[in-house]
């Protein structure tokens, strides 16, 4: 089966480097599933889940927190600011990590203060979300 | 004449001296590998960054919209420097390079007539340009990146930046760093971080050729700009930012090294005059002992 390279990198580390046969990237418009030879693409990512497919399996699902991904038919490059397994994840920490940032949105005076962290809860949230639905189907 | 006790005494202190440069330069030996690391991390996510955007910012001088973190804001009289330095000294020359430099560069800018305003990271920096050219200091941070450097530690910087940019509180931005050699060089460098050099990373012809791949973009080419623009910033404050302590560990090795071989030249001779002048007491009370016996007899 074609397969081609997916790397999935943050700014502090290469998180995923590998020959795969194909990913779904959560694209700011609703998934995209990148095949080999697809067209040339560049597109913002939502926060959502990067799915990653060799031989028609799931290799690994990886949470990322929005970012942005270019598609050459060669390869596939997604930059992200943070990826995170989703098989690392814990429903309690994850609530304990909303409940944190409600609290800071509760504290946060100044209006960008207020402005990012309700980005980061947006992100908490998804997470959350896509944890729980993931659960369901496995 | 200095009495055995004071040499003794001397020698134990240039000793104990000598044990804590050993043991600092162990230290950031240690450190030194660690912040090495990171810096070799983060290359790719840098690089790939560089890559979409030369790609997207070639094409970018025929939209609609410029960008002004790309083109500028038409104007260059309000010139920013962002002075990296460390929170710590006893690290050689690293942070006297770096203020030298900056220094260099205001006089160069205000001799054209430019306003030079100052954004300090680092202790360092900021207390010896406290001095001079306290009056242009508009922000400083200290304690970046203890006790380990994050992207958010970047980011935080690089947002602050933006936002002084987006009031209009400059035109022009250059940041000022040590980019990391080896273990024993470290090299002054300033870039202009904003606006964006286009130049400085496009038309490598035959590359650029190649990338003239017709790109699908979702949701817009504009939007997209209006994402990765900000991000390449912060990406840039990052590497300097890990450059940078990368360097600090370097030259504060480099530093304690030498130090810790002066140390030891001095030991060397401390004893050498103890012993001699040990010596001569010895040979002294010798000759009043034998010259009192001989008078006597």
């Amino acid at each position: 089966m074609a397969t081609f390279p997916f790397v999935l990198v943050s700014p502090e580390k290469v998180l995923f480097h590998q020959e795969v046969s194909m990913v779904v990237i959560p694209g700011m418009e609703g998934d995209i599933g990148i095949l080999p030879q697809h067209a040339p693409l560049l597109t913002l990512l939502r926060p959502g889940v990067i799915t990653v497919y060799e031989e028609e399996k799931i290799l690994v699902r990886i949470f990322v927190d929005g970012g942005f991904s270019e598609v050459t038919p060669e390869r596939c490059v997604a930059l992200v600011t943070e990826g995170v397994p989703l098989e690392s994840m814990d429903k309690s920490s994850l609530e304990i990590e909303i409940n944190n940032l409600l609290e800071d949105l509760a504290d946060s005076k100044t209006p960008e203060a207020r402005k990012q962290t309700d980005q980061n809860l947006e992100i908490a949230r998804a997470k959350l979300m896509e944890f729980i639905a993931h659960q369901k189907i496995d | 004449m200095t009495t055995l006790k004071e040499l003794r005494d001397r020698r134990r202190s240039v000793q104990s001296t000598q044990k804590i440069t050993l043991a600092m330069k162990m230290v950031a030996g240690a450190k030194l590998r660690r912040a090495q690391d990171y810096v070799e991390a983060g290359r790719p996510y840098a690089r790939l960054m560089k890559e979409i955007l030369k790609d997207l910012a070639t094409k970018s001088q025929s939209l609609d919209c410029p960008q002004p973190l790309l083109v500028g804001t038409g104007k260059s009289d309000i010139h920013l420097l962002l002075v990296m330095t460390s929170d710590r000294g006893l690290c050689g020359s690293f942070n006297a390079s770096i203020v030298r430099q900056a220094r260099k560069l205001i006089v160069s800018l205000e001799g054209q007539g430019k306003i030079v305003k100052l954004l300090c990271v680092g202790r360092k920096g900021r207390e010896a340009l406290l001095r001079d050219y306290g009056h242009l200091i508009v922000e400083s941070f200290t304690d970046i990146g203890q006790p380990r450097l994050r992207f958010s530690d970047a980011q935080y910087v690089a947002d602050s930046l933006l936002k002084m940019y987006q009031d209009g509180l400059f035109d022009i931005c250059t940041i000022v760093y040590n980019h990391f050699k080896s273990a024993m060089t470290q090299e002054v460098m300033s870039e202009q971080l904003i606006p964006i050099r286009v130049e400085s990373f496009s038309l490598q012809s035959r590359e650029a050729e190649t990338m003239k791949a017709i790109y699908e973009y979702e949701p817009t080419e504009e939007t997209i700009l209006n994402q990765l623009l900000p991000q390449n910033i912060t990406v840039q404050v990052y590497n300097a930012l890990l450059e940078n302590a990368a360097s600090e560990q370097g030259a504060r090795m480099t530093a304690m090294d030498s130090a810790s071989r002066n140390a030891g030249e001095m030991i060397r001779k401390l004893t050498l005059t103890y012993n001699r002048t040990r010596q001569a007491h010895i040979t002294r009370e010798l000759i009043e002992i034998i010259s009192g016996a001989e008078a006597l007899s």
